[in-house]
Parts: C-alpha cells; sequence; structure tokens
C-alpha cells in the first residue's frame, strides 16, 4: 500500500518567492549603487529627489515587498528550525507577520508623504 | 541496525565546521540580524528622507561612533548576505556544485564581504 506523505504543501512556493524575491532585490540594489557611483547625491535636495519620481518610487516598493516578504520566508525557516513548542513558535511567527506588514505599511508612507 | 552503531559526537564547540558550512550558518545569522535591526534601518531611512531638519538629525545621529560601528555591522551583515544568497543563486542552476569550486566560493563570499565593510566602513567613518 502507498503511504501517502501529508503536508502543507508550501515549500516548493515559498522555494521559488525567497529566490525570486531576492534576484528582484538583487536587481534593485544593483541599479541603486550604480546610481550611487555615477551622481553621488550632494546634499538633502539630491537624496531626496531620487525618490520622488513616480518609477522610482514604485521600483522602491517593489524592493521593500520583496525584503519583507523575503524575510518572513527566513524567520519562519528559523522559527521552525529552533522553536519546537507549538504555542511559542505560533506566537513568534504571528509577531513576525505583524511586525512586517506593519514596516511594509510604514515604507508606503515614508515613500508616498514626499512632495 | 547499523545507523544505531554509528558513534555520536554532537559536540558543537569541537566540530571543525567546512567553509561551505560557516557561510551558511553566517547567512542566517546575518538574515536574522537583518530583521532584527530592520525597524531601525527603515526609522533612518525615514528621518534621512522626510523633511531637512530630519535630514540634519540623521546626518549628526549617523556621525555618533556608536551609531557608525551599528551600521558598519549592518553593512556587513547585509554584504555577507547578499553575496552568499548571489552564490545559493548560483548553486540553484548548477554552478559552482564541485567540492573544490564550492570551497573556492565559499571563501570569496567571505573574504569579499570582510574587505568590503572594511574598506566601505573606513571610507563611511
Amino acid at each position: 500500500m502507498v503511504k501517502h506523505v501529508v503536508g502543507a504543501h508550501y515549500g516548493l512556493r515559498d522555494w521559488l518567492v525567497q529566490r525570486v524575491t531576492a534576484l528582484l532585490m538583487a536587481v534593485y540594489i544593483a541599479v541603486f549603487v550604480g546610481i550611487l557611483l555615477i551622481c553621488p547625491p550632494q546634499h538633502y535636495g539630491e537624496w531626496r529627489g531620487l525618490f520622488e519620481s513616480q518609477p522610482m518610487r514604485i521600483a522602491t516598493l517593489l524592493f521593500f515587498v520583496s525584503l519583507f516578504w523575503h524575510a518572513w520566508i527566513g524567520m519562519r525557516d528559523i522559527l521552525m528550525d529552533y522553536i519546537k513548542p507549538t504555542s511559542v513558535r505560533f506566537g513568534l511567527e504571528i509577531l513576525v507577520v505583524v511586525l512586517l506588514a506593519g514596516y511594509a505599511g510604514w515604507a508606503i508612507q515614508i515613500l508616498w508623504s514626499l512632495g | 541496525m547499523i545507523a544505531s552503531r554509528r558513534p555520536k559526537f554532537l559536540d558543537l564547540s569541537k566540530i571543525r565546521l567546512p567553509v561551505p558550512g560557516l557561510v551558511s550558518i553566517l547567512h542566517r545569522i546575518s538574515g536574522a540580524a537583518l530583521f532584527l535591526f530592520a525597524g531601525v534601518l527603515l526609522y533612518l531611512f525615514q528621518e534621512s528622507l522626510a523633511t531637512p531638519d530630519s535630514y540634519v538629525r540623521f546626518r549628526d545621529l549617523a556621525d555618533h561612533w556608536l551609531a557608525k560601528l551599528f551600521l558598519i555591522g549592518m553593512l556587513w551583515a547585509f554584504l555577507h548576505h547578499f553575496f552568499a544568497g548571489l552564490r545559493y543563486l548560483l548553486l540553484d542552476v548548477d554552478i559552482g556544485t564541485e567540492l573544490r569550486t564550492t570551497r573556492a566560493m565559499s571563501r570569496g563570499v567571505l573574504g569579499v564581504s570582510l574587505v568590503l565593510t572594511i574598506v566601505l566602513g573606513i571610507c563611511l567613518w
């Protein structure tokens, strides 16, 4: 008789998300470092100006969303490895999710409160 | 059972971790550190952008030696996580899976992130 292995089946999707978000962030970081090297912002106005255009704002938002989604999967993996009591782990997982969702909202507020 | 007769040696302080293992555990530690301090970094980002006054506050804060030490620590965590992550992406497409190359690339990850941290750290100080 075939024994069926039952699981939540999110493993492969999270594996893929971890890599796609990593690639998106790597591309953003490479472009951003390139901008800083070619024309380093000399004062507040230029630094702020970097994030004022709509495409840059969207790209930066995409970076932050990737970052927080990536961090969620990483932190969940760490908690699964080291925190054995289910209730404690569940509590910490909720804390991580709430924190990261809050950071995402905060990042939107930072970017869209610029002029 | 053959498995049960195998010697157990799990003294973590005495196990010599191979270089890729060291890169791996540091990838985990640096990722956790970046998560733990993400709120502080986001706050600094906000201060640097919000208003000319908050920008000045940000510059003054970042000028403190303790803040610089913290930022250089975060810089290392980021650089190590970044380069180790790139190596994992290469491993996914079967680049660097030979023992010799995987060791060389692991040393490269450790070295490049350390050297870049020191060079950028000196520039920022």
